[in-house]
């Protein structure tokens, strides 16, 4: 058996692995989410009411049911009850529906930040760029928009650190990602088996990560700090 | 001829008449002082001229041009509209600066993106303008870092950056503490003084007498009574103005 000296550099080296493949669905997710996240809050304040009301319920649906059931749906659903596997078996497929999964269900959670942040902008501020003549387009991007970011900021942060941790629920479709890394040395994987300290040490990861984001976060909140709204 | 001619300017919300048949002209340098009680329709009747609210029926005209015309069905372009807006400024109660930008760059913020001169242009006159409310060396400072008079001040220059025909105050005072109205009455005397064709909704009566040639009194969506501050104000032979200039002077003390 190899001593603990000889392990180390192998799991670091596998969970290293792990974590890229983590690293890279959070952001394939974050890419995703937001832009559709804006989308969706955009069809929630419509006011063509249908729209607002089928957006909506999707959005409670989502929202009111948990990642894992959604990702195991979206990865089983279409080979399995509509006898069409578009993913396929292999790694990229797997991503590829763990990516979806998560764009969906937190550009769900984005909207409503999103929208929030849209409506929490006084309506005045509109006015005052439209009696000055500006266009619809100049109003959001030059007065409407750094006021919903510095608006959304503190909630944002929270949900994509939340988003950090919850990128581990693809290991239900057997994403190669940390936890699954962690986990191979338990059943035995490069010689080693029997072991659950890689498992543990994977939390190492996530809070050295998310401590990385909570200091970027602090510092944007702190720059948009020179205004109030 | 009038600069502003609005006639029988109509306006309502789901059921409630806000304005009824309003004719309202106005001459060049004109200051015009629009008095009566909350929900009398001013500030209905500034919106509209300010194409933030859409009359249901009635024409308003400027210097000839007719800018709006109920009768004709044909849906104003966003472009349209925001040609003929300029013709107004308007001053808001509650300053509606923008938080983000400097007091300079709120100034310069609507010239500069309608591309209204040289920046150099735009920025000289933007602080001959701040320097004409009384704060030129508040330049630098952001609206959070300046009191509700000074706030005022800057929007009034902000408006007045655009070189509008006709300054509209939509109440300029009214979230102003007592300390405060002060200053930007002074700001808007020496506009009158200037000559600036302006219209001012305002529960400030003194002020409006002093300040105004003309005086109109509304109430429920129409004009009562107009005439010079002294017959509107000393001389009233209007039972309804009477008796709002009486209720006023009681709720003084």
């Amino acid at each position: 058996m190899l001593s603990f000296q000889e392990q180390l550099p192998i799991v670091l080296n596998s969970l290293n692995t792990g974590f890229l493949k983590t690293l890279y669905l959070f952001l394939v997710t974050l890419a995703g989410a937001i832009p559709l996240g804006l989308i969706i809050s955009f069809g929630s304040m419509s006011r063509f009411k249908p729209l607002a009301v089928l957006t909506r319920t999707v959005v409670w649906i989502v929202r009111g049911t948990p990642l894992m059931i959604q990702l195991l749906i979206v990865f089983y659903f279409p080979g399995l009850v509509l006898h069409n596997p578009i993913w396929g078996g292999d790694e990229s497929g797997r991503f590829l529906a763990a990516a979806v999964a998560f764009i969906i269900n937190y550009a769900c959670y984005f909207s409503e930040i999103f929208r929030g942040g849209i409506q929490g902008v006084p309506y005045g501020q509109q006015e005052a760029g439209q009696v000055l003549g500006l266009s619809k387009r100049q109003i959001f991007f030059k007065i409407t928009l750094l006021q919903m970011i510095k608006r959304i900021v503190p909630p944002m942060s929270n949900e994509i650190i939340t988003l950090v941790k919850d990128t581990s629920l693809a290991r239900i479709i057997a994403l190669q990602e940390i936890i699954w890394a962690g986990q191979s040395f338990m059943k035995g994987s490069h010689g080693i088996s029997g072991q659950i300290w890689p498992l543990f040490f994977t939390g190492i990861y996530y809070l050295v990560f998310s401590g990385i984001l909570t200091v970027l976060f602090g510092k944007l909140e702190k720059k948009l700090d020179y205004f109030k709204t | 001829m009038a600069l502003l001619d609005a006639k029988n300017i109509y306006k309502s919300f789901g059921k409630t008449e806000v304005l009824k048949g309003i004719d309202l002209s106005l001459q060049k340098g004109e200051t015009l002082a629009l008095i009566g009680s909350s929900g009398s329709g001013k500030t209905t009747l500034l919106r509209c001229l300010n194409f933030l609210e859409t009359p249901d029926k009635g024409t308003i005209t400027v210097n000839g041009e007719t800018l709006f015309d109920a009768s004709v069905q044909k849906k104003m372009s966003d472009e349209e509209i925001r040609q003929k807006r300029q013709h107004f400024g308007l001053v808001f109660q509650n300053f509606n600066l923008f938080p983000q930008y400097s007091v300079l760059k709120n100034v310069t913020l609507a010239p500069t993106l309608l591309k209204k001169g040289t920046a150099e242009e735009i920025h000289d006159k933007a602080v001959s303008l701040l320097e004409s409310v009384g704060l030129k060396d508040k330049m630098n400072a952001y609206p959070c870092e300046l009191s509700g008079g000074q706030q005022q001040r800057v929007a009034i220059a902000r408006a007045l950056a655009m070189s509008p025909d006709i300054l509209c105050f939509d109440e300029p005072t009214s979230a102003l503490d007592p300390e405060l109205t002060g200053e930007v009455l002074k700001v808007i005397k020496q506009l009158a003084e200037e000559n600036m064709t302006m219209i001012i909704v305002t529960h400030e009566m003194e002020f409006a007498r002093a300040v105004s040639d003309r005086v109109i009194f509304m109430d429920g969506g129409v004009i009562v009574e107009e005439g010079t501050p002294e017959e509107v104000f000393a001389n009233t032979k209007n039972e309804r103005t009477k008796q709002f200039l009486q209720n006023y002077r009681q709720n003084e003390y």
